[in-house]
């Protein structure tokens, strides 16, 4: 993964389902471009940050050891506009996954607003149908996303707080 | 549970329309996947995983799109067309394809029009009854 379009995920259940936070800025400068006195989160830009939260759900799944790249955008509806200040909920559940490609189905939440459905598809580019040959480093999965699994990671990890007695 | 050759088409009907993005008018049982229907190959993937939930069922790709294999081998292929081993080995590979009017000129270019809906139809009927 070159560039990091999600904020950080706050749940993770591997295989299975993971849900990441977007956070929306007028400091992110295309934003002044899309458009000029109104400015709106590309769709896009929307169906990367599902592709980045589904995508590391799917190369998680296989421990990060294939090179998943989006191949294909099953479905993608927007049910409204997303403007700086928001806080997008991405939700990315597995629906397969087999050895050459992986489908996902997602949800992008505003509080309780639905904004978008999106439906996605991964190849592991490594086992593609046509033999071709890649670079053995995996260059999908480099190392630069795993801030963004701090928070699911310390969950794992924190330990529970100890309830202290006090003495009356 | 038996199901009517209708009820196997309806439903192999919606999960091209959810794949394909077509209107469920022109997944007819005579349409080509490629050709009529605009499917790459990203796409039978996409195909095969939904027909796994649509059916309840294990569908290895390589039974339903049998031919990738066949196109790499001297072999089996020689100036663009099936030799009469080739052709031999797509028969063993695909029992539920109708494949007289391609045997008459095995272009492999042709090959792609032999992915049918029916051809998927058959497959199913074929898998549901052995069952």
């Amino acid at each position: 993964m070159r560039w990091i379009w999600i904020d950080k995920f706050v749940e993770f259940e591997s295989g299975r389902r993971a849900v990441s936070v977007k956070n929306v800025s007028l400091a992110e400068e295309h934003l002044h471009d899309n458009f000029p006195g109104f400015p709106m989160m590309p769709e896009c830009l929307m169906i990367e940050a599902m592709a980045q939260t589904a995508g590391i759900l799917v190369g998680e799944a296989r421990n990060f050891q294939e090179k998943v790249v989006l191949a294909k955008i099953s479905k993608a509806v927007f049910f409204d506009y997303v403007v700086p200040g928001d806080t997008l909920r991405l939700e990315a559940q597995m629906q397969t996954i087999a050895a050459e490609a992986a489908s996902t189905a997602g949800r992008i939440t505003r509080g309780d607003q639905l904004i978008a459905e999106i439906d996605l598809m991964f190849s592991h580019v490594d086992q593609n149908l046509a033999g071709k040959k890649f670079p053995e480093e995996n260059f999908v999965f480099t190392g630069l996303f795993t801030s963004l699994l701090r928070d699911v990671a310390l969950n794992h990890a924190r330990p529970q707080p100890q309830k202290t007695e006090s003495g009356g | 549970m038996a199901m009517s050759r209708d009820e196997i088409f309806q439903k192999v009907q919606e999960v091209l329309v959810d794949a394909l993005g077509v209107d469920d008018d022109e997944v007819t049982a005579d349409a080509t996947l490629m050709g009529d229907l605009g499917a790459e190959s990203i796409d039978f993937l996409d195909i095969v995983f939904r027909l796994e939930k649509a059916f309840g069922m294990k569908v290895p790709r390589e039974e339903l799109f049998p031919v990738e294999g066949l196109l790499n081998s001297a072999d089996l292929v020689s100036n663009g067309k099936l030799t009469e081993k080739g052709l031999a080995e797509l028969k063993v590979r695909v029992p539920h394809t109708d494949l007289r009017e391609f045997e008459k000129n095995p272009d492999i270019n042709k090959l792609a029009d032999l992915f049918t809906v029916n051809a998927i139809v058959n497959y199913v009927a074929t898998r549901l009854n052995a069952a």
